[in-house]
């Protein structure tokens, strides 16, 4: 099945040395990445912020197992995916990578008269240079925050740039897959996403493997730049099959009077660490974050979320689920952190856990840093078993013990469905809880 | 030509045994018995039940009565098959099939059905989505996960329907199970379940309890539409209106774990208005147990 394909080191200055020679990029772009390269080898033996990484156990990781694939997989096999969303909806925009290569775009010639912009990344910078020279990793997601932006920022391939001007509204959503195709691949993919004042867009994103042996793995990096009054509804599905390492950089700017709904779908890969921000940078600024973690086998799957309270009268909300089960472990660790300036801060953070067996594990800890006055913060969390007293009702209406547990499971979901008024995205992610729990009903 | 007789004899021969089998079948169905003989349960080390004999017929009213803590809702309990109440002796029978054997989810298929003293709460599980599983398995009893559900536009009709006629309000059926529901309204919706799912014996736990007089009106004549020949009803009550809207045949007090007389409607009559001093009294030793049991757990 696999043809020969020239594979490139992600590790060595050979390597990355190979890779830009195959980039056709200006000049400060592949000075950037030199640059950053730079960063990542000198980080790599800088340790690990601890607080973020304490119960991340990275020794299974081994970073030279896997190459960046220079060339397509032939044929089908860079379309072979198993999209949750990609054919639900009526999207106003569809790009899809294989392997960090675009495999295809489109975007409604509406949207293009408008002055959006939805293409790959790589496209981006040839044709919209000043843009991309401007956002990219210059706000959100910035490469010295650790040896995995920096990696990130050498070596970023695929993704997309989604630009919406001043008072433009999608209504459609756009729908991006990002998938891994070849044993031991490394994917780099980059969103980028800039809404100038008064814009609004919605963007589902789902991450996919063709196959469920093929190991890899993906460094990411996610920034969503929501200017003044600008409205962005991002949502991620991470859905790597489980033998992919999966670590990102994820973060949001919200502006004045902006707001942001941030959805994920946590319920694959074999490991993963992802370190999400949410930074609320303008008055009245307003984040929801929705987070669904299903874990099942060995997975082990990691969250370090912020709330960075930045300026007055700005509004957080996230809300976390977990679900685990067999000998997975999830590791959630939150922080709300107001400035002294963000006067009249209204901020909320909360993870509630379902443990499914007496060998998995949660490690939830909440966490506030407060330095202003005024503030209204909450923060909890919460971890138990499905009440046997439940199972048993269930059963006695003739429902099986297995049939009531999936129930229950995604009855645990639901608050997180809930809080969802996109109606793909709430049946997307319902269906692949459903999918995960092995039934399609 | 003879091989063609043998075959078509054999095959009347088979015909005749499947029609008689479906005449055995459908008698079963019409002449359902739940039989409980000499029944002992336990909770922990507490013995409670302590060998209670009843037999109730499809199309029979049975009311069982007795003090707080006689052991009612272990006899429920025990019946659908908690695992908390531990049968240590004794047998529960429907048609011959030893229902001890089963879970309670194999019970609930075979036509059984509790309406809880304290139903549970379900979060993020729609009403609708629960009765939709539950239906579904007790229609087909050999249905198993994944396999399809009742069409859900046949379903919506019929829960629409029979929330119509119970006086309920069809947003219910969108909320989650019972969550924040009021004590009464979980009581409804135990009377909708049991609606829906039409069991062949259905036990009532206090049904009436906790409801304003309204309500216990709409339950007490929901529960008299729905029982008639096809459905055996065990009602557990401490009240006398559910009783008067569906009229036992048989009446049972449960003292200290047994039941220790049993008459026809007047009895319950009776007890509400004089409780249960004269049953004490002429049960003398069960009411020393239950004074010994009382105090051993002060
Ligand atoms: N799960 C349990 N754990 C411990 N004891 C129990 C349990 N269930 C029942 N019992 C005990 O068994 C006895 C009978 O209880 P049961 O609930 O069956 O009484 P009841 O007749 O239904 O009373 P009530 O009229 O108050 O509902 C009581 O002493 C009670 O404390
Ligand atoms: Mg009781």
């Amino acid at each position: 099945m696999q043809t020969a394909m020239p594979h490139i080191s992600i590790t060595t200055s050979e390597g990355f040395e190979a890779f830009l020679a195959t980039r056709n990029e200006p000049d400060w772009l592949a000075q950037r990445r030199r640059e950053a390269f730079a960063l990542y080898q000198s980080l790599c033996v800088v340790e690990l912020d601890p607080e973020e990484f304490r119960r991340v156990d990275l020794r299974l990781f081994r970073p030279n197992d896997y190459q960046l694939v220079a060339d397509l997989p032939d044929g089908d096999e860079a379309n072979q995916f198993s999209t949750l969303m990609e054919h639900r909806g009526d999207f106003g925009g569809s790009i899809a990578h294989t392997d960090g290569h675009l495999v295809r775009s489109d975007v409604t010639s509406e949207l293009v008269e408008q002055g959006v912009i939805f293409c790959s990344l790589s496209e981006a910078v040839l044709k919209h240079e000043e843009l991309v020279k401007k956002y990219l990793m210059t706000k959100a997601v910035l490469p010295d925050a650790d040896r995995f932006s920096a990696w990130h920022a050498a070596f970023w391939t695929g993704g997309l740039f989604l630009y919406v001007p001043r008072h433009v509204t999608i209504e459609k959503p756009l729908h991006s897959l990002i998938g891994l195709a070849s044993s031991k691949a490394a994917d780099y993919s980059h969103t980028l996403i800039v809404l100038e004042q008064g814009a609004s867009a919605t963007l589902l994103e789902e991450t996919a493997s063709a196959d469920e042996n093929l190991p890899g793995l993906h460094i990411g990096a996610i920034e969503l730049l929501v200017g003044e009054e600008a409205h962005l509804r991002y949502v991620q599905l991470q859905n790597w099959h489980h033998r992919v390492f999966h670590f990102a950089h994820q973060c949001g700017h919200v502006g004045r009077d902006a707001s942001l709904q941030w959805t994920v779908g946590s319920l694959g890969s074999k490991f993963s660490h992802v370190h999400q921000d949410v930074m609320l940078n303008g008055q009245g600024a307003d984040a929801q974050v929705n987070g669904i973690i299903f874990a099942t086998g060995r997975q082990k799957l990691s969250y370090y979320t912020q709330q960075y309270h930045k300026a007055p009268n700005t509004h957080s909300d996230l809300l976390y689920k977990d679900v685990v089960c067999d000998r997975s472990r999830v590791i959630w660790r939150g922080m709300i952190e107001v400035d002294p300036v963000a006067q009249k801060t209204d901020s909320y953070q909360r993870n509630d856990s379902l443990i499914l067996s007496h060998d998995a594990r949660v490690d939830a800890i909440p966490g506030l840093k407060i330095e202003a006055d005024g503030v209204r913060c909450t923060h909890g969390a919460t971890a138990g078993q499905v009440d046997e007293e439940q199972i048993l009702y269930c059963m006695s209406r003739g429902i099986s013990r297995g049939e009531a547990m999936h129930l229950i499971v995604n009855g645990f979901f639901q608050q997180i469905f809930d809080r969802i008024p996109v109606e793909i995205v709430r049946d997307t992610l319902s269906q692949s809880v459903q999918t995960k729990l092995g039934f399609d009903n | 030509m003879r091989e063609i007789v043998v075959e078509v004899i054999a095959r009347v021969v088979d015909d005749l045994l499947r029609l008689r089998k479906h005449l055995v079948e459908a008698d079963f169905e019409m002449n359902s018995k739940l039989k409980i003989e000499n029944l002992h349960v336990q909770v922990g080390e507490t013995p409670i039940l302590k060998g209670v004999h009843l037999e109730i017929s499809q199309g029979e009213i049975h009311a069982l009565m007795g003090p707080n803590g006689s052991g009612k809702s272990t006899l429920a309990y025990a019946l659908m098959g908690h695992p908390k109440y531990v049968v240590t002796q004794g047998s529960i029978d429907i048609d011959g099939i030893d229902v001890n054997e089963l879970d309670p989810c194999q019970r609930a298929r075979l036509g059984m059905f509790l309406a809880f003293q304290y139903p549970v709460t379900i979060p993020g599980v729609k009403v609708a989505d629960f009765l939709r599983h539950a239906i579904t398995n007790v229609r087909t009893p050999d249905r198993k996960e994944g396999e399809p559900l009742m069409p859900m536009k046949e379903f919506r009709i019929e829960l629409r329907d029979t929330m119509k006629q119970l006086n309920m309000d069809p947003e219910f059926a969108r909320r989650y199970l019972n969550d924040g529901f009021s004590g009464g309204e979980k009581k409804r919706m135990e009377i909708l379940q049991l609606a829906m799912l039409k069991p062949r014996f259905a036990l009532l736990d206090e049904t009436d309890s906790g409801l304003d007089s309204d309500a216990v009106r709409v339950v007490s004549e929901g529960l008299a539409k729905l029982s008639g020949p096809d459905m055996g009803v065990l009602i557990i009550t401490h009240h006398e209106r559910l009783l008067e809207y569906n009229i036992p045949n048989y009446t049972h007090v449960m003292l200290a774990g047994k039941i220790v007389e049993t008459g026809d409607a007047s009895l319950a009559h009776d007890l509400h208005a004089n409780g249960y001093a004269e049953v004490r009294k002429r049960h003398p030793e069960e009411a020393a147990q239950e004074q010994k049991q009382q105090e051993a757990t002060v």
